[in-house]
């Protein structure tokens, strides 16, 4: 148990600076999860806590010491990988056994701890086998096991699920999230999936070009994103994105876009005051569109055109059209509507979000 | 699968595979013939009414008798294993280090150097046997059986190294990243996760470099010279051919029983053999 300290970590390849300052604190018995899109440095981050890359400049703490000149072997860590890198000479028990062997634990404590690890996956019948005869969930279940024996003071993983079937990945997931809620061990956890972010980390870390972009909980970044990559990063399907000119009329600060005009929240008024007469960007979460009502508040409302219908049961995405204006809203299932229909949508006024043309940050 | 006319079958495969087999086969075949035919048989005008030069009807052993009680042809047996063990394991070692190092090390002018290896190589030793036979002379080696174990040396662990370092590389790094957070030293992560996974690899290397070593003709006729020092290749050839007078049956029955060896390392091993050539390791 132990809480890593990343201090201003870079790291630079030849031409490709990988990862720039980057500050973290992991707290003991953390769960956090590094996002982004792939070349984002989120795996080269995760690679110098490793140890197996160099770092070019910074500190990595774990616990209270610091690792930096520390070879993988004396970091007391554990790693699970995508291809799950299991020894494919060694029959999974002694794949799991490995690392104990390596650090001379006495035989019956090897096989103790080889055992309950084996039980805790569910794959005690399967020790005597070699990887090649495992199913790809097996290969992961082995490739953690051989991780939890250990009792290391920090996992590591590294897009563990992606080479895992949708249904199979949703289900390792779950297990991963209750593993760690028992095991109460530090882990970092890199995925490019938002979903598998979301859904396991108890902070998380969206990176992109090498810069951390934003750290939080994961509704804080759902709901308060402090940039548009953020934003539209996170989230399924993602955030609209309208170019909007503010504007004030009688008083009232709008938005308008070539296909709709909105007025802006009140409450956010303040902010959005300094970039009048400004353009600026609107972002709209699917869900905080609707199909109009007369209960809608009158200014929050606009008129658009269905270009395509996507009935997933649960709920209809709805991708239509308002001006040169794509937008996705996100339907009850039981709204009937046909392609080129002309609908009339409203929006939630509370979750509007704006972010500067430039900088992209949040106003 | 589908079904094919059957004059198909025999004009695309059959024929060809047979024709294809009797090519290959057939000078095996006449070596082995000529080892067991009596001289008589050997030296009858090829217009004889009785010639049969397909087969014999007398098959003797007299050619092999001789090859061991008249030559010092059990000497080129001993000669030629051991010059090709020793030399073997030489380049093995060798190759399996730089071709680790080329493979996985990131160090400068890695590439650079990995062609270069592979360019000597390609240097006819039909060339280089003209120096080395000058380095062989000042260090006093000639005519021993180390002239040819350092020399070998110098095709093989070229050939070694690039075969070893293509199978190296298609081992997930990830393997040996994850030996040494569980515990390893790079060294330990090669030696107790990288090795057993190329075996393969490495068997065919060695079965390579051996076959290779066992054949060499060049460089054992020039730095060997006494006949109980000879290798088989340079001895059948030198010692069964005396001025213009082949004697068939001795030189085809040495030829016969030098091809053995080689032959059974190759079927004993020839299922790692095709995939260290075609290398594929799952993780």
């Amino acid at each position: 148990m132990a809480q890593v300290l990343l201090k201003d970590l870079n790291k630079k390849y030849d031409e490709v600076h990988a990862v720039k300052d980057v500050n973290l604190h992991i707290r003991d018995k953390e769960f956090i999860v590094l996002v982004g899109p792939s070349g984002c440095g989120k795996s080269t981050t995760l690679r110098m806590v490793a140890g197996l890359e160099e770092i070019t400049a910074g500190e990595i703490a774990i616990g209270d010491r610091v690792v930096n000149d520390l070879p993988p072997k004396d970091r007391d860590i554990a790693m699970v990988f995508q291809n799950y890198a299991l020894y494919p000479h060694m029959t999974v028990y002694d794949n799991m056994a490995f690392g104990l062997k390596m650090r001379k634990f006495p035989k019956p404590e090897i096989q103790k701890r080889v055992k309950d690890a084996a039980e805790i996956l569910g794959i005690q019948d399967l020790l005597k086998r070699k990887p090649r005869q495992l199913s790809g969930g097996q290969r992961q279940r082995v490739a953690v096991g051989r991780a939890i024996v250990r009792h290391p003071q920090v996992f590591l993983f590294d897009e563990p699920l992606s080479n895992l079937d949708a249904k199979l990945r949703v289900q390792m997931r779950v297990e991963l999230k209750r593993l760690h809620d028992r095991l109460e061990t530090t882990a970092i956890y890199v995925t490019h999936d938002q979903v598998e972010a979301m859904t396991l980390g108890d902070r998380v870390v969206v990176m992109k070009d090498g810069w951390i972009q934003q750290v939080g909980e994961p509704l804080e970044l759902y709901g308060k994103p402090t940039n548009r990559f953020v934003a539209g990063f996170i989230g399924s399907p993602s955030m609209n994105f309208a170019e909007v000119t503010i504007t004030e009329a009688n008083g009232a600060l709008t938005a308008e876009s070539s296909g709709f005009r909105v007025l802006v929240p009140p409450a956010r008024a303040g902010n959005l005051k300094a970039h009048k007469g400004q353009r600026v960007t609107l972002g709209i979460r699917p869900e905080d569109l609707h199909i109009a009502t007369g209960a809608d508040p009158a200014g929050y409302t606009f008129d658009t055109v269905v270009d395509v219908v996507e009935p997933l049961g649960s709920e209809i995405l709805l991708d239509v059209k308002s001006g040169s204006n794509s937008l996705v809203a996100r339907v009850e299932p039981t709204v009937r509507v046909k392609v080129h229909e002309g609908i009339r949508l409203g929006l939630n006024p509370d979750r509007l979000h704006f972010f500067d043309m430039t900088t992209e940050k949040a106003i | 699968m589908v079904i094919e006319k059957p004059w198909k079958r025999w004009v695309y495969f059959y024929v060809p595979l047979t024709v294809f087999l009797i090519g290959t086969l057939f000078p095996f075949y006449w070596m082995l013939i000529t080892a067991i035919r009596p001289d008589a048989e050997l030296y009858r005008s090829w217009r004889a009414v009785n010639n049969a030069p397909f087969w014999t009807l007398h098959p003797t052993l007299e050619h092999f008798r001789d090859l061991f009680e008249k030559t010092t042809f059990p000497h080129w047996l001993w000669n030629t294993f051991f010059i090709a063990v020793v030399s073997t394991g030489i380049s093995l070692f060798c190759g399996l280090l730089a071709g680790y190092a080329l493979a996985r090390l990131k160090f400068p002018m890695a590439g650079a150097l990995g062609t270069s290896i592979f360019v000597t190589y390609l240097v006819p030793p039909t060339l280089l046997f003209i120096p080395l036979a000058d380095i062989i002379r000042n260090f006093q080696l000639g005519n021993t059986p180390w002239a040819l174990i350092l020399t070998y040396p110098t095709f093989l662990i070229p050939f070694c190294t690039w075969l070893l370092m293509g199978y190296f590389k298609t081992i997930p790094k990830e393997l040996e990243e994850c030996a040494r957070i569980d515990g390893a030293t790079r060294f330990g992560a090669m030696v107790r996760i990288i090795f057993p996974i190329a075996v393969p690899g490495i068997l065919s290397a060695g079965i390579f470099a051996f076959t290779l070593s066992w054949n060499e003709f060049i460089y054992a006729l020039v730095f060997l010279s006494s006949p109980e020092r000879k290798t088989v290749p340079v001895g059948v050839v030198s010692e069964m051919i005396r001025g213009d007078i082949y004697f068939w049956g001795q030189l085809m029955a040495g030829a016969l029983l030098g091809s053995i060896p080689v032959a059974l390392v190759y079927s004993f091993f020839v299922e790692y053999y095709v995939t260290g050539l075609t290398g594929s390791v799952k993780g």
